[in-house]
């Protein structure tokens, strides 16, 4: 087996490969050199792995390419894969997210984008379709767009029932029930430091979601100010930011096999997005967020490169591997959960995502 | 009625592999001749317009020389025999 690790640039795509357990990594060339390409993932679920990547082509706009031969050649599907309907008056700006769905549901990709919308495909991701539920509620006209742009950047369909959740900055997250015809907002605990109002129902800026290994009803947050755990599918959310040396940043990423293991990557505050003393540090929760450890084996020191919302992920191996990719344009990857870390590649373009999985040799 | 379109080298293979087309407009305005574009190029047409139909933001024209952000948009007239130009603006980092 391959392990393939994307890498998502402000200035392109790059595709690295490990064939020794990850042990070490080899770095191909640029692909869509030049594109920014903010979302990307690697679809496992077809005869071949697809990698699919949500590029903004300089001057020329957005959209989304793939590629079913691992960056040798790339398609688009000419009328644009993503098209806002006429009556919206919208236009695609960004491809923030691009999330297959489970092996049982084979074609399905979610993607999600700004301005606020989410999609949904059934064809691997050539062509999506509006998911007009979302874009209909009442509260969108007042969902702000946060320093980034106003986005869907994080969709999170679950395997076992028709529950979607989306997080967005702002708006904060918001769950369907049904399959994305109807959403609510569920962000009851989760402070907006920047409202008037401390606690509102929504307008969060919730910066990334991730669903516990545990199940679907358990999920962390990571906020603008805050880090947040509910067990009940978003009805509630409790702290767990005591025991980090910072509550602000990007990343939540959770371990796809073992409950209650997740990773977080601290930034000071939101006027000094830079590690803690200037040395990058992870810190990863084996208890659902009740204490932390920091984790830096690996990691450089002297280091004040941010790390954004998509560019943490973990990998399906065992034991579970995790990437970590900064704006300054390095890669660093552990195949031990974060105990220590390797540099995979430097001098890159501002890292925006990074996605692993595991492929046919 | 004819007019002649010059692609900055970057679009070029999303227009068969050349910098200059001859399209026959559906009629006189540049959306009517981004339209007849759209038809056969639409890859072409996208980085030119969004999906809304407005120009993007860094992405000038030119009729005959003249910026058609000043001459009406996209309701600028394109004469018969113009050139239309598609740059790249100063943008980017």
């Amino acid at each position: 087996m391959t392990d393939l690790l994307a890498i998502g640039t402000r200035k392109g795509l790059w595709l690295a490969r490990s064939d020794d357990d990850r042990r070490t990594w080899t770095l191909g060339e640029p692909h869509l050199l030049a594109q920014e390409v903010a979302a990307v993932s690697i679809d496992t679920r077809g005869p071949a792995p697809r990698v699919l990547a949500g590029i903004q082509y300089g001057h020329w706009g957005p959209t989304v390419m793939w590629s079913d031969d691992l960056g040798a050649s790339w398609q688009e599907t000419e009328a644009g894969a993503i098209r806002f309907p006429e009556d919206t008056g919208a236009a695609l700006a960004r491809v923030w997210q691009l999330r297959p769905d489970s092996a049982d549901r084979p074609g399905v990709v979610w993607a999600g984008c700004e301005p606020h919308s989410l999609w949904r495909s059934t064809d691997g991701g050539c062509s999506f379709e509006f998911v007009r539920g979302l874009w209909d509620h009442p509260h969108r006209p007042t969902w702000e767009p946060g320093g980034g742009g106003g986005a869907v950047h994080t969709v999170l369909p679950d395997p076992a029932s028709d529950r979607v959740t989306v997080a967005m900055s702002t708006g904060g997250v918001y769950v369907s029930e049904d399959g994305a015809s109807t959403w609510e907002p569920r962000n009851a605990g989760i402070s907006a430091a920047f409202l008037p109002e401390p606690a509102p129902e929504y307008g969060q800026c919730v910066h990334k979601v991730a669903v516990d290994a545990a199940g679907p009803d358990r999920m962390y947050a990571q906020n603008h100010f805050g880090v947040f755990r509910t067990d009940d599918a978003g009805k509630a959310w409790t702290s767990i930011a005591e025991g980090l040396p910072a509550d602000f940043g990007f990343p939540v990423v959770a371990s796809p096999s073992t409950p209650g293991t997740a990773w977080v990557v601290p930034l000071v505050a939101d006027v000094q997005r830079v590690p803690p003393e200037g040395r990058l540090q992870v810190h990863r929760t084996r208890d659902a967020g009740e204490t932390w450890t920091a984790l830096t084996t690996g990691l450089p020191d002297g280091c004040w490169a941010a790390v954004v919302r998509d560019a943490v992920c973990a990998d399906q191996a065992e034991p579970t591997g995790l990437y970590v990719g900064t704006r300054d344009g390095c890669v660093y990857a552990s195949a031990d959960e974060g105990d220590t870390f390797g540099l995979v590649a430097d001098h890159l373009p501002d890292v925006l995502v990074v996605r692993a999985a595991r492929i046919p040799a | 009625m004819r007019v002649e379109v010059v692609l900055p080298g970057v679009l070029a293979d999303l227009a068969g592999g050349t910098r200059h087309l001859e399209v026959a407009p559906s009629g006189g305005t540049l959306a009517d001749l981004l339209d007849t574009l759209a038809a056969v190029h639409p890859r072409l047409a996208r980085r030119i317009r969004d999906e809304a139909g407005a120009l993007r933001r860094f992405v000038n024209v030119y009729v005959d020389g003249d910026d058609v952000r000043f001459t009406g948009g996209l309701a600028a007239a394109v004469p018969d025999g113009a050139v239309v130009q598609v740059l790249p603006s100063v943008a980017g980092g």
